[in-house]
């Protein structure tokens, strides 16, 4: 299968370096302390995030930082054939942990001890990259819900087919078979918190590959941080400042 | 600007499905005009000529007229990426040749992805079909083309679908046909390239022929299923699937092996055929079991060309060998025998195979008026394709030449396919022209390496460089007296010895083959080609080489007194040959000598002689001789075969001589050593990389497959054991009769019945299967020449990795890339091996047709009219008649299958004359010509 045409376009028209188009929204679920909507293309994430609060279990309770939790889920609509996705099977749990270490990476957990944050996240709509961009939306609710972090994460994946470095897999080059490679990243501190690959690549290939994400995830952030301008100024406009 | 596509796409559980694509529509798609200022061409080629007329072109042009597109003077033509897409579903070698045209400097051909531009992308409209679709935005792309470029370009729509011409016409885009447009260049050869459209067509030359052949119009085979009813079908298992294979010696049988009943059904006559060709993928119906023998009656009566059978040379393995062989048993002698397999007819044809075909056309006498189109026949020189006919202007030019043809169309009224012709490519008979045949029809690219290809090699003149010896991967082995053994005047040395006493009473054994994968890295355009070529060819008169020649004659070719980069196998060995242990190890040697075979025998052979080099021979081929006993004693087969050499005349290449191969103790010494670096290395990376190895297997021959075998052997009341390799090793060995030839005769009959050895990536099979049955080894692989195989090539780089010296290039974790690599090394190694022997037949036909011989020759098989002999000194193989064609089965003659003979019988029922199998005849070899410019061989009996 031919996923880059020798003029250099993807299936979908990107060139091999070119992101989805992403929009975020801040504030979409009223009840929740911070939530976010974030999209890239036809991959479309909700976030919540409850919290700091009160330790429900209080054997979980941990006394000198903050418990992080985290629920992944996916939409039963968010596919195009309407299965049944049964709640905790191995690939929600493995998201659920991975997306929950991402977080806890960057959150200030020691200034909140004995409390506990939750993060939820579900997928409306899945097309490849839903990991990337659930953690892209917990970023934004975490800003939104004000938990001190170290920086905001974000994340992006990038792919490896017909020799060529692919930015954003989306559905289709995804089930290519390909490898397929989630970065996450501190992007102001310049540091890695998630580093995803279930494939063998070859080291220097793997290089560029990963090279490549992590130009995406410095893409998003920009953009994520611009989300977060301009929301910060309407609530300084609605506060009348 | 973003789009999304939806569309509803049915799922392989039979379910409907809502797909939504994304497509983002980009202003950075150019036009590919060299002259056009809102374009930015300077990052992308832009070949496109405003001051000439643009070309757009539709899906029907492009399938079908794409020998007449390869045409230089058709040029300065956009291809639309709707179009190639559709090109590609239906239809993916016109796809490859289209991107080749596309990228080729020299033509311009330009593709313009219309599906991902702003201006140009147009939206599926609700119950539009496809097609619709596709010629809506090729419109559009053509209107978009007029209207970037302005007045000063015409844009021009060439399409044969009428719908889309009329409406590009009210759209009022200029639109023509391709015949139209052909005709308006005014160069009638052009015409021949040009497929005539269907029946339906309003041409006026092609309504003129129909009318001419009136009687024709009648329909001559069964209508081929609709694809729904093929697919309907084969769920319930009515129709079975399969690739379709004609018998090489008979075109009017044909194979289809089937999954599904898991045997292979015989299609017998062109009838049941049903117009398909060979490697097609068809749907079979099986026909009633009470009509399985009647057919093969049928199938020699209603043929009104029955061909005879050639003579060839004589086959080395199973798969040259004609099929026929193991359907001896059952041929028309003994009709109450079992059924034997089932045979079937074809019901529809699923993927056609058609491609374009070397031969000549039918001699016939020349019609009165030139210059017109005539019909013609044209007749393959591959005997599996039926005749095509073809329309022609220039019947004198190709009346005795060889041509190319391709396949268009075969409707049901027509006895033959029609189609087109492609080129010329000489006269008939010239050597030259029919060795280009050879390699044409056996799929071999013999075009000069590319500039690309090229610009990879080192810069010449080449020799080792102080950092080569420098490089701590590389071991100095210059001070060791290395040397090579070879066939006369060979230039691509890849492999050479030393042997070195060591003090312990061991000897150092070392292979050194030459260090090619240094020079052709992973990834690049010599890489790509070498990888496509997959081995040198070796016809009578030339070589083609897998890689340039600077490489094949000088860089890698361990000529003498040169220093030469090699890759080394170590051994140390006992006197009795056992390996104490073996090293690899990348190093530069230097060749003290580069003998020939009959040079290194003449050392060996002469006690005077005691000089170190002489020493080491000696030495080696002592050990050699252990290690082969030892071999034979595991089991290993000692196979024979017919080999011929050839002395060719230097100034006409023509054959002065040809003579059986004679293999000497040098040969057997050489080979000794190979085979066991071959082992050590197969080892080693099958050990380092067990899943993604190249290696190289040979299937133990089932028992149906050395039927023919034990049939003759049976007849001369000789017994073969053939459970396992060794068995049949043993019982070959005890073969021998007062005949000193006897042997080599079982031999060659044995070896006749193995299929060959093939590539294969050990990810794909179980250990088990690695089993090398020839060489009763259970690992094997090719190292040894990686100059003129490629197999080799992966083999050193598989090696180098399991070293640390290199790294895994990044084919060898795609383990489907490897099959598919592996298995273009099977073919073009069987395409090479046809070629070979094709070019020894054609050299056969050329020395004997000045020399009508005498001969001594070996009955081999037993026809009802008459045997098939074997001829030892020429190696080739050919039918002998007892009776003429004309008068087939008078009865004289009976054939008796048990006993292998063919015995005359007089009145009163005594034998007069027999024949059997195994026997010796004389015979007399002449070239008659029975059809102008058809020379062929024919043996006749001298009683």
């Amino acid at each position: 299968m031919e996923y880059v045409s020798p003029e250099g376009l993807r299936l979908d028209g990107r060139r091999p370096m070119e992101m989805r188009q992403l929009r975020a929204e801040i504030g979409t679920v009223a009840k929740a302390n911070g939530s976010a909507v974030f999209e890239m293309g036809n991959t479309k994430v909700i976030a919540a995030v409850y919290g700091p609060r009160e330790v429900q279990n209080r054997s979980q309770q941990i006394n000198d930082q903050a418990l992080v939790r985290c629920e992944y889920s996916m939409a039963n609509f968010s596919t195009g054939d309407r299965m049944r996705k049964p709640k905790g099977d191995r690939r929600s749990t493995e998201i659920s942990l991975v997306i929950r270490q991402t977080m806890e990476a960057c959150i200030l957990t020691h200034l909140m001890p004995r409390s506990q944050i939750d993060i939820f996240v579900q997928v409306l709509q899945a097309d490849g990259g839903t990991r990337s961009a659930c953690i892209n939306a917990a970023t934004l609710a975490l800003a939104d819900a004000g938990i001190p972090m170290r920086d905001i994460v974000t994340s992006c994946s990038a792919g490896y087919l017909n020799s060529t470095p692919l930015l954003d897999l989306n559905y289709i080059e995804d089930s290519a078979g390909g490898p397929d490679v989630t970065v996450g990243i501190l992007p102001k501190l310049d540091k890695v918190t998630l580093l995803q690959m279930d494939a063998k690549l070859p080291v220097d290939i793997f290089e560029t590959v990963m090279g490549l994400a992590i130009e995406g995830c410095k893409a998003i952030a920009n953009y994520i941080r611009e989300v977060l301008l301009e929301n910060t100024k309407q609530l300084e406009y609605r506060r009348g400042l | 600007m973003l789009k999304s596509n939806t569309f509803s796409r049915k799922t392989k559980a039979g379910r409907i499905k809502k797909e939504v694509r994304e497509i983002y529509l980009r202003d950075d798609i150019y036009c590919g005009a060299a002259a056009c200022k809102t374009c930015d061409s300077s990052t992308s080629r832009a070949p496109l000529d405003v001051a000439s007329p643009l070309l757009i072109l539709d899906t029907n042009v492009l399938l079908h007229q794409i020998d007449l597109l390869e045409n230089s003077a058709i040029d300065n033509a956009v291809l639309l990426s709707v179009v190639l897409d559709e090109v590609k579903n239906k239809n993916m070698a016109v796809y490859n040749r289209l991107r080749a045209l596309s990228t080729n400097p020299l033509r311009k051909f330009y593709v313009f992805s219309n599906q991902f531009h702003k201006d140009t992308f147009v939206k599926r409209m609700d119950g539009e079909t496809p097609n619709d679709y596709n010629d809506r935005a090729i419109r559009v792309a053509t209107q978009w083309y007029q209207t970037h470029l302005g007045t000063a370009a015409t844009v021009l729509l060439i399409t044969n679908d009428r719908d889309n011409k009329r409406r590009a016409g009210e759209e009022g885009i200029s639109a023509d046909t391709i015949q139209s447009y052909v005709k308006s260049l005014g160069q009638p050869e052009l015409l021949d390239l040009l497929v005539q459209p269907a029946s339906e067509s309003e041409d006026t030359v092609m309504v003129e022929i129909e009318d001419l052949r009136p009687s024709k119009r009648q329909v001559v085979y069964q209508e081929h299923k609709p694809m729904s009813e093929i697919t309907s079908g084969l769920h319930r298992g009515i129709y079975h699937q399969g690739k379709l294979r004609v018998n090489r010696y008979n075109p009017f049988q044909a194979y289809v092996g089937s999954e599904s009943i898991g045997d292979e059904i015989i299609i017998y006559g062109r009838q049941n055929m049903n117009r398909a060709f060979d490697g097609d993928i068809v749907a079979v119906e099986l026909l009633r079991q009470d009509q399985w023998h009647e057919e093969k009656n049928l199938s020699i009566a209603d043929e009104e060309d029955e061909e005879e059978d050639d003579v060839h040379l004589a086959p080395s393995s199973a798969d040259d060998a004609p099929r026929t062989t193991n359907l001896v048993s059952d041929s028309a002698t003994d009709m109450n025998s079992t059924p034997s397999r089932p045979s079937g007819r074809v019901v529809g044809i699923i993927k056609r195979n058609w491609h374009s075909y070397c031969g000549s056309l039918e001699p016939m006498s020349m019609p009165a008026g030139t210059g017109s189109f005539t019909s013609a026949l044209f007749v393959s020189k591959d005997r599996r394709i039926p005749k095509i006919r073809i329309q022609t202007r220039q019947l004198e030019n190709l009346l005795d030449k060889r041509i190319i043809v391709a396949v268009d169309s075969w409707d049901r009224q027509s006895r033959y396919p029609s189609g087109h012709y492609v080129r010329v490519i000489g006269e008939i008979g010239d050597r030259d022209t029919e060795s280009e045949v050879v390699l044409i029809e056996n799929d071999i690219n013999s075009r000069p390496f590319s500039s690309q290809v090229l610009a990879c090699l080192p810069p010449l003149p080449w020799s080792v460089s102080s950092e080569d010896v420098a490089n701590s991967i590389r071991q100095d082995l210059r001070s060791l007296r290395v040397f090579s053994v070879d066939p006369p005047s060979c230039k691509d040395i890849d492999d050479a010895l030393h042997c070195t006493a060591l003090p312990n009473g061991n000897y150092e054994v070392g292979v050194h083959i030459a260090d090619v994968t240094n020079f052709v890295h992973p990834g690049t355009p010599l890489d790509g080609e070498a990888s496509q070529r997959g081995t040198s060819v070796y016809l009578v008169e030339r070589r083609i080489d897998m890689l340039p020649k600077p490489l094949t004659e000088d860089i890698c070719s361990l000529r003498a007194d040169v220093e030469r980069l090699a890759f080394s196998v170590i051994w140390e060995m006992t006197p009795d040959a056992e390996i104490i242990s073996t090293r690899f190890t990348k190093s530069v040697i230097k060749s003290c000598g580069a003998l020939s075979y009959v040079e290194a025998q003449a050392r060996m052979d002469d006690s005077r002689l005691m000089d170190p080099l002489t020493t080491d021979l000696r030495n080696m081929n002592a050990l050699a001789k252990i290690m082969r006993q030892r071999r034979i004693d595991r089991g290993a087969l000692t196979l024979a075969s017919a080999e011929v050499k050839f002395q060719i005349d230097t100034e006409t290449h023509d054959p002065l001589d040809i003579g059986m191969y004679q293999i000497r103790e040098a040969n057997q010494m050489v080979e000794e050593f190979m085979l066991a670096a071959n082992v050590s290395v197969a080892k080693q990376i099958r050990d380092c990389f067990p899943s993604c190895s190249l290696l190289r297997r040979h299937p133990t021959p089932t028992r149906e497959m050395l039927e023919p075998l034990l049939c003759t052997a049976a007849a001369i009341g000789l017994e073969l054991d053939v459970s396992s390799s060794k068995a049949l090793a043993d019982s070959l060995d005890r073969a021998v009769r007062d005949d000193p030839y006897f042997n080599k005769l079982i031999r060659i009959l044995a070896t006749r019945c193995m299929t060959q050895a093939v590539y294969f990536c050990s990810g794909d099979l179980s250990p088990s299967e690695y089993h090398h049955y020839g060489l009763a080894a259970p690992l094997y692989t090719h190292f040894t020449s990686p100059i003129r195989r490629y197999a080799d090539v992966i083999v050193h780089r598989l090696l180098a990795a399991s070293l640390g010296i290199d790294k895994l290039p990044p084919v060898f974790q795609d383990r489907s890339q490897l099959t598919s690599i592996a298995d273009n090394l099977n073919y073009r190694h069987r395409n090479a091996q046809m070629a070979s022997r094709a070019s020894v037949e054609l050299h056969t036909l050329i020395y004997f047709r000045k020399r009508p011989t005498d001969t001594e020759a070996r009955i081999v098989k037993i026809r009802s009219n008459g045997f098939i002999v074997f001829v030892p000194k020429y190696g080739i193989e050919g039918p002998v008649y007892l009776t003429g064609r004309g008068e087939k089965g008078s009865g004289e003659w009976h054939v008796d299958e048990q006993q292998q003979k063919i015995v005359k019988m007089d009145n009163s029922n005594s034998n007069i004359l027999s024949y059997s199998v195994l026997q010796s005849v004389r015979i007399h070899m002449e070239v008659v010509e029975p059809q102008p410019n058809r020379p062929k061989l024919q043996l006749t009996l001298i009683t």
